[in-house]
Parts: structure tokens; sequence; C-alpha cells
């Protein structure tokens, strides 16, 4: 054995199966655990739900409709146009999060938002709080009339879904 | 093989010992067994024979109250999860089963509610006890950090736990102590959407909180057990401060402590009955006897009383990340204490300007309790923040200043020389203490 340690190529050698073997433990330990982590992902029946049509004929103006998309409310409104003027006309300095209103919607008079308050995940009411839009009651998150945060502790403005418009009064979620 | 053999060095040569067969104090059929599993004389010799201080007070009974209280939730959670269905569609429903149909089920979900709450008060309680008389310092840190460790994994069974009920406070809760992880930059809302197993808080999310309930609690019974083995090495402290020297400063374990405990068991677990038969639900929230609706937040979150302080110091802070920052190190930093607090004198007793401090923390902790029970406006937020300032002030600044500055008094040599020192009257304590 010691004849053995001394000599380099041994040396290299044993360096090499050590290195070998380490990487080959590494992948196999990772190709268990990953499976292990991924199924707490949602599955493959949460993903098909993913994407539902809503009709907006029967919303007159002023009305917000709210419905269920991916477990989370989603409000539908359709803004007065005093709403809209508000919206827009914002100067976006005054933002935590600034976002021009005509970024936020595909048609001024729609507006699609994911009823979630972004600080902790409850869901805002409408028609309170000092903005003429929406008023967490968890922890006092003011929204205005885009759905953008103007007081309060959430970081970021209602996220707006993915959607599109398929036909002059239907929107497809997600 | 001869021993000869040119392989081996002489000098290196050394018995072993695998077999260790022997050394029982006990005869017979145990002294047998305790001789191949040495569990009896263990027991023997770190439970009857094992010599504690003489002088300590009622504020030492805590620790066997809490593994009363983790024995009575193990044993009421494992019939309840006979009933208990972990399924949005039905959670409610068998919850209510177990309350209506299944026999004595009220008494067995009111019993772990409860004991829930109950473990919460004798866990703060405890701390104190380990706040007030120094017991985080040399050389019991591990054992502090440990405790501060079982404390984590207690708030988190006890969040996991409220959610399976599936009522509106469950739901929203749930909702909400997530979210926090929201507040990480980056990959927060992948983390979120991981935890949920779905896009909101859902049935994937009520199964996995039902099993990891079960795993932490049972995680929490094995880090315990290092809490006591840690015990068993570093002794007792006690209200001296001062390590024991000579038998004239400790008694044995049975029966002196042991009977000391029991009835200290009794009067706690007379309360927990009295709570538990006249006002079931004085602890916890009426909401959430309403069925989990995700589309209707009730008007006013809180969580269950045990996290209130916890949570005003979340609310106290007007920025996301920062305010779950605060929160988590507002629990945190009680690991720091042994290495903030520099003073070499352990027990509040003998440190006149650090016990004013302590005091006003445990004020401080109601006062937080009370403001984070309260909707997050007005006065409340400036309460808040005023208590999390001390909070923080406490740990970080006054712990070491006054550790540095203060004079302390003069201290007894041992423990049966704090003791004469009390009949003379020359220590003032409260008499529990």
């Amino acid at each position: 054995m010691s004849e053995n340690n001394s000599n380099p190529d041994t040396k290299n050698r044993r360096n090499f199966l050590t290195v070998a073997t380490t990487a080959v433990g590494a992948v196999g330990v990772g190709a268990v655990v990953w499976p292990v982590i991924s199924q707490m992902n949602p599955d493959s029946s949460v993903k098909a739900l993913a994407s539902i049509e809503v009709d907006l004929s029967k919303i007159k103006e002023g009305q917000e409709i709210t419905v269920l998309w991916r477990g989370k409310p989603v409000f539908v409104k359709r803004r007065t146009k005093e709403e809209i003027t508000s919206a827009e006309k914002v100067d976006l300095k005054e933002l935590k999060d600034p976002q021009p209103d005509n970024k936020r919607v595909k048609k001024s008079e729609w507006l699609v938002l994911v009823g979630v308050c972004t600080h902790l995940g409850c869901v805002p009411i409408s028609g309170k709080g000092d903005y003429g839009g929406w008023f967490c009651p968890c922890h006092g998150s003011h929204y205005d009339s885009s759905g953008r945060i103007r007081k309060g502790p959430a970081p970021t403005n209602l996220e707006v879904p993915t959607y599109e418009f398929v036909g002059d009064n239907k929107i497809k979620l997600g | 093989m001869s021993s000869n053999d040119s392989n081996f060095n002489q000098n290196e040569i050394k018995p072993v010992h695998t077999n260790k067969v022997g050394g029982s104090p006990f005869k017979g059929v145990v002294g047998w067994i305790d001789n191949r599993l040495p569990i009896i004389r263990m027991f023997k010799y770190e439970y009857l024979d094992f010599q504690v201080p003489k002088n300590l007070s009622y504020l030492w009974s805590l620790g066997g109250i809490l593994m009363i209280c983790l024995i009575f939730l193990i044993v009421t959670g494992l019939v309840l999860g006979m009933h208990y269905k972990p399924s949005s569609s039905e959670a409610f429903v068998s919850v209510e089963k177990i309350m209506r149909d299944v026999n004595y089920g009220w008494l067995l979900r009111y019993a772990h509610m409860n004991f829930a709450s109950f473990f919460f008060i004798a866990v703060y309680i405890h701390i104190f006890r380990g706040l007030y008389y120094g017991s985080y310092k040399e050389p019991r840190q591990l054992m502090w950090l440990i405790g501060i460790t079982i404390f984590f994994l207690m708030m988190a069974t006890a969040f996991l736990g409220y959610t399976l009920p599936w009522g509106q406070m469950s739901y929203w809760g749930a909702t909400v102590i997530t979210n926090l992880f929201s507040a990480v930059p980056l990959v927060g809302k992948a983390i979120v959407t991981w935890l949920w197993g779905d896009y909101s808080v859902g049935d994937s999310t009520l199964n996995r909180f039902y099993v990891l309930h079960w795993l932490l609690a049972f995680g929490i019974l094995g880090i315990v057990i290092f809490h006591v083995i840690a015990l068993h090495i570093v002794g007792s402290n006690n209200p001296s401060g001062v390590e024991p020297i000579d038998t004239r400063d400790t008694v044995s374990f049975a029966p002196f402590t042991t009977s000391k405990d029991l009835f200290a068991m009794l009067i706690f677990l007379l309360a927990f009955v009295l709570i538990t038969m006249y006002a079931p639900n004085y602890l916890g929230h009426p909401d959430n006897y309403i069925p989990a609706d995700p589309l209707i937040t009730p008007a006013h979150i809180v969580p269950e009383w045990y996290f209130l302080p916890f949570y005003a110091i979340l609310r106290s802070i007007p920025d996301k990340l920062l305010g779950v920052i605060a929160m988590v190190s507002s629990i945190a930093v009680l690991g720091l204490l042994p290495w903030l607090d520099l003073s070499k004198v352990r027990s509040a007793v003998f440190r006149p300007i650090w016990k004013q401090f302590v005091f006003l923390f445990v004020l401080d902790f109601f006062i937080l309790m009370y403001v984070g029970g309260m909707p997050a406006e007005g006065i409340y937020v400036l309460i808040s923040r005023v208590g999390t300032i001390y909070w923080f002030l406490f740990f970080l600044v006054i712990a070491p200043l006054v550790s540095l500055t203060e004079k302390t008094l003069p201290m007894p040599n041992s423990i049966h020389e704090y003791e004469n020192w009390k009949k003379q009257g020359k220590i003032k304590t409260l008499k529990i203490f």
C-alpha cells in the first residue's frame, strides 16, 4: 500500500475516481430529490382548468362582476367615463408602482384584475378606500380605479391577468 | 492469521470491546434486560437520583407541563385524525361530524384546540422564566437555541393545524401566512405556488398541510428529546443563578421535584379543564365556523391569540418584505440573547436595572398582543410601532448596554446561602419566583 501511495500515476487515478464517483452520486441524489420537490407544484388537472371564458354582455356601465379563475377571484369592471378619465389623469410620479392606465387595459371601458391584494393575498372590497377603486380590509391597502396601489403596505398594483377578447362581448382568461 | 503477521505494527494493536453487556445496578430479569439495553439504569440515574437545585420554584414546573401538553396533543390529534378528512370539499363537514356524531368527538376536538392554546401559555411562561433567571447563559446556550427551534416548530405546527377545519379564518389565515413567502425577491411567487400546489390556497394545499402538521408534531417531540438530554448535561438553572456545589444545595428529582411538578400540573390541568368545559371557543374565533370561501375575505382577519404579538410586528412596518423580515427576526433575535447579554450574573434577582427592562419587555409583549388583535389603523399602528421598536431595542441595545454598565447586587456563594438570605429578608422576591 505504501508503495502505491507514492506512485503519482495511482494518485491521479484515485483522484479521478473520487471526483467521478462524487459527480455520479450528486447527479443521482439530484435525480431522486427533484421528483420529491416537483410533485408539490400544481398538477396537470389544476393546469388544465387554467383558462375560462367570461361573457361581458350583461354587465352595465359602472358594474363589476367577480369570477373564479384558478381558485382566485377576478374582477371584471365596466368603468364609467369619470373613472376612466380619473385613472388616465393620474400623474405617474405619484405612484408607488408607476404604470399608465392604457398599459393596464385592452379596451379602456373594461378593467380586468386579479382580485387578490398584492400584500398578503386578501380580496379587496370594491367601491371602498380613498381612491375610488378597491380597499383591502386586511392590512389597509388602497387601490385606484385602475387597480393601482396608492396607499398602504401592498408593494405592487393589482395584477392584470393574461386575457384576450374573443368577440366584442367575451373575454378568455388565461 | 498469526499475530506476527508482518502487515501489522505490533505497537499499534489495541484490544477492542464490542461487547459491552453488563454494568447494571439491577439484579434478576430487570438486570438481565438492563445489561443489554441500558435504558432502565438511565431512567434511574436521570429521573430518580438526578440532583436538582433545592430552590426551584413553580416556574421550573413548566418543562414537565409542556411535556404533558405535547403528549396530550399527540394523543388527541391521533384519534381526531381517524375521523378527519383533509380535502377542501370534506374537511369542514368532517370536523362538524366530529363535533356532532363521533363519540366524544366534541371533547376530543375541544381538548386538542385548547391544549394548543395552553401549550403556548406554558411555553411563554417557560421562556419568561429563562429570560428572567438568565437560563440562556453559559453553559446553557445550546439548550436555549434548541428551545427557540422548538418554539419556531410549535408556531408552524399550530398554523398548519389551524388551517385544517377549513373555515374562513383557516382559509384566509393560510392565504396571508403563505403569502409571506411571496416577499422573497425574484422567486417569491414560484415558492408560494409550490407551497400551494395550485394558484391559490386549495385542495392540494390542505392535503399537504395535514401531512406536514403530523410531521412537525413528531419533529417537535424529537427535538424536545434533545432539549431534555442537553438539560441533563448542563443541569437546571435556579432562582439564585448560582450553580449547586454540594448536597446542601440539591435534592433528588424523585420524589421532591416530581411531587412539586405533579401539583403544578394539576393546577394547570384544572385551568385547562375549566376553559375547555365552560368556554371551549373562548380562545378561538367565531368566523372559523363559517366554511372557507375564496371569494370573501372576512372584514377583520386575526390569527390565533398566541401569534398576535408577532402579527403586530408584521403590520407595524409599511413595507411588505421588511415587515416579514421584522416578524421572523423578532423571534430569531431571542436566539442571539446569550451573546448579547454579557453579564456574568445570571439571575435578574441580582440585576436591579435589567430586571426592570425584562418586566417592561413582558408588558411590551402584552401590548403588542393587544394591538395585533385590533384593526391596523390610527393609534394602533403607532402603538405597534413603538412596541416593535422596544422589542428590538431590548435585545440589540439594552441587553448589551445594561450588562456592561449595571452594578449588580452582592451575590451569595451558594444556593443554601441564597436560601438563608431569603429567610433573613435580605433578598426580595415574589413567593412564586
